[in-house]
């Protein structure tokens, strides 16, 4: 099985430690990872604002980056979702369709995949799950509070497999952060205010540590949370499955 | 002034936006309730968005259906290709009747093509019956939400309107003691009404007939009362039977204020005896719309507004944030449709959260709408030169891996490429309330290189 690791550029640039412990714990599984350096990104944040056609070619790009591999496996629900919702406007040949359906998040590849049930992780702190909109409603990573049916969130499955981790209830257990890419910088002033509920959220239910499968929600939410000077800290889920004590 | 500057001085009352939202928020959670304790409830958005869908593929069909059985029954049916023409319409028809007081219950058609002003220019007095609408009609402003019309005000405001308009007590806030206030006032308007206009919910084209959902009664009140009744419908109103009609009435309440069932679900079918009872059919840019294949689903909407109160952003900004008849998300993607340059900022007032898609009794894909029209606002040029010029840099940067495997802190910190699409308009806006990321001494890609040698290229 060859596996590629997609790293989104935020990522890259600004939390390398999230790259680093999606490797380490893709690694400690029993993967073989490579991560091929001529990536660069799935093109969402043009995208996202408009400008799909400028897009495209990154669209080429990253197609011809990871054609050749089995999974390609990123910590992002939301540069996933991308890849594999909006890359229909390319040409659909054998190698973009392959893509677009193996290009997974890291909790769908766990999972999905690999079928993990235990991980030898330990984090024990009090947890707020932070579930980014990509994942949660474009994935379907979980049930969303707006449907109806059975629960289930892939990402708390992970979380209740590590040791001592202590899961806190949120008042809207799904709503977004705000960030939204352009988002929050054309509407600064909605962007904050959601983040800012967001955290009170946390706050209210004791959390010390905010967790989710999406690191530009994180750097949204810790902007605010370090201007703010909330004791509160934000990890990639990642981190806390690579976590041992 | 755009959507962004109108939410920024709505929040800047941080208080009052937390009571919208929380407002909001409660009608977002009755309807969860109520959602949740059908347990074929998905099965029913499915069948309802595809009943819908099924009648636009065949709108002409029905309407037809529609109109035959409508004349059948006695009904007089008028076409409007526009707001402007649905105007005259139900103004000669007033004329005809020499009708000088009409009393309206809520149609956001109506709103939609400004009937009001123009009948008030006429010298027809024109009177709102729904309370909130009533509220909103005597401060003399566009409603804020399409289900809860004055639901940016608090019980104090509408106090002290009522102390100023309807003579109530001073500084009163009992709803109880207001509602009946605004009763008493609109008692007289009903006795005194010579027509009585209606919007429309559902228009069934088997059987001609027409339903009106209600919580106040007062739509039942106007037609009972006034010996001529006005129904006007956009044409995308139509169901082909009646019996897809609990389809519609079973997710629309439920959807809309997580009731089972609206108070009042009125049907119209004739007029009463002595009297006479007027259908105008609408287009007002809907068959255009029709057209646009990547938008057309938006056309299924039933205007519970489910996905205003489900949406973040709205219930953070307000109804007159969006600066179109219809707010929020649904707002937000048949508004372009009517003005693309005017209404050019609407798509980006949403994070893409999705919420609004999920919560959509008929299904209505609005996020991915959303996503679609920005993509034909920056074809159509309507980006500023700026952002599409930088969005453009960042495309060939990241189309190859040169440029973007620069290495260094430094070329970090001046966020050399991402957030570099965040460049061209100010990371100030970024950093006006939030702290930037702070700069790893190394990049994954640089630490990867250090501790794995060099990748595998
Ligand atoms: S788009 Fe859907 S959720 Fe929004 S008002 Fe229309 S029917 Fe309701």
């Amino acid at each position: 099985m060859k596996i590629a690791l997609f790293i989104p550029c935020y990522v890259d640039q600004f939390y390398p430690q999230t790259g680093i412990a999606t490797l380490e714990l893709l690694e400690k599984l029993g993967c073989r990872v490579e991560y091929p350096m001529a990536q660069t990104c799935c093109g969402q944040p043009l995208a996202n604002a408009g400008c799909e056609e400028d897009a495209l070619p990154v669209y080429q790009h990253f197609t011809e980056v990871f054609g050749g591999y089995d999974y390609i496996v990123a910590p992002s629900g939301s540069c996933t979702y991308h890849v594999r919702h909006h890359y229909g406007v390319i040409e659909q040949t054998e190698t973009v369709r392959r893509i677009r359906e193996r290009t997974l998040d890291l909790t769908e590849f766990l999972l999905d995949v690999l079928k993990i049930n235990q991980l030898g992780a330990s984090f024990p702190h009090r947890v707020g799950l932070h579930q980014g909109c990509h994942g949660l409603r474009g994935l379907r990573l979980g049930k969303g509070s707006e449907r109806t049916g059975e629960d289930f969130s892939k990402i708390k499955t992970l979380l209740q497999m590590v040791e001592g981790l202590e899961l806190m209830d949120l008042d809207r257990p799904d709503e977004c952060c705000g960030f939204g890419g352009t988002f929050a910088i054309n509407e600064a002033a909605v962007s904050v205010k959601m983040g800012k509920d967001r955290i009170s959220d946390h706050l209210r239910h004791s959390v010390e540590v905010v967790t989710g499968g999406d690191m530009s929600c994180l750097m949204h939410l810790e902007g605010i949370i370090r201007r703010q000077g909330h004791p509160l800290k934000v990890m990639h889920l990642a981190e806390i499955l690579n976590s041992t004590l | 002034m755009n959507h962004a500057k109108k939410a920024a001085s709505f929040i800047a009352n941080e208080a009052r936006t937390d009571w919208h939202d929380q407002a909001l928020w409660f009608v977002r959670e009755k309807r969860d309730r109520a959602a949740h304790a059908i347990p074929e409830w998905e099965a029913l958005r499915e069948l309802a968005s595809q009943i819908k869908a099924h009648t636009l593929s065949n709108l002409d069909i029905y309407l037809e259906q529609f109109e035959k059985q409508a004349l059948k029954n006695g009904a007089h049916v008028h076409w409007a290709i526009d707001a402007e023409e649905h105007n005259h319409i139900v103004h000669r028809i007033l004329q005809k009747h020499q009708v000088r007081h009409v009393v309206k219950s809520k149609s956001m058609l109506t709103e939609e093509c400004h009937l009001n002003p123009f009948l008030e220019q006429q010298g027809i007095e024109v009177i709102d019956t729904d309370l909130g609408e009533r509220i909103i009609q005597l401060r003399e402003e566009p409603p804020s939400h399409i289900v809860l019309p004055a639901i940016h005000l608090k019980k104090e405001d509408v106090g002290a309107l009522f102390h100023e308009k309807l003579n109530s007590e001073k500084g009163a806030t009992d709803p109880k003691y207001l509602t009946e206030a605004a009763r008493q006032h609109l008692r007289s308007k009903f006795l005194n009404a010579q027509a009585a206009i209606t919007g429309v919910n559902f228009a069934v084209a088997e059987t001609g007939s027409l339903v009106v959902c209600t919580n106040e009664g007062n739509a039942d009140m106007g037609v009972h009362l006034a010996p001529v009744q006005i129904h006007c419908m956009g044409l995308e109103k139509i169901i082909p039977r009646q019996a897809d009609l609990g389809v519609f009435t079973r997710l629309l309440a439920r959807s809309a204020t997580g009731q089972p069932i609206t108070v009042y679900t009125s049907h119209h079918q004739q007029a009463k005896v002595g009297g006479e009872m007027y259908i105008v059919i609408v287009d007002n840019g809907r068959s255009e719309h029709l057209g646009r294949a990547d938008f057309r689903n938006a056309l299924k909407c039933i205007r519970c507004g489910a996905c205003m109160n489900t949406c973040p952003v709205y219930r953070r900004s307000g109804g007159h944030s969006y600066g179109s008849t219809i707010p929020g998300p649904i707002g937000s993607i048949l508004a372009p449709g009517l003005d693309l340059e005017q209404n050019s900022d609407l798509p980006f007032a949403s994070t893409l959260c999705g919420s609004c898609s999920d919560v959509c009794p008929v299904k209505i894909d609005i996020h991915e709408q959303l996503y679609r029209w920005r993509q034909v606002i920056a074809q159509e040029g309507h980006l500023t030169r700026v952002k599409k010029w930088s969005m453009a840099t960042a495309g060939k940067v990241l189309a190859s891996p040169g440029p973007y495997d620069f290495t260094g802190k430094m070329a970090r910190t001046a966020l050399n490429l991402l957030p570099r699409f965040a460049l061209y308009n100010g990371l100030n806006e970024w950093g006006k309330e939030r702290e930037l990321p702070q700069v790893p001494k190394e990049r994954f890609r640089e630490w990867y290189k250090r501790v794995r040698g060099v990748g595998n290229e």
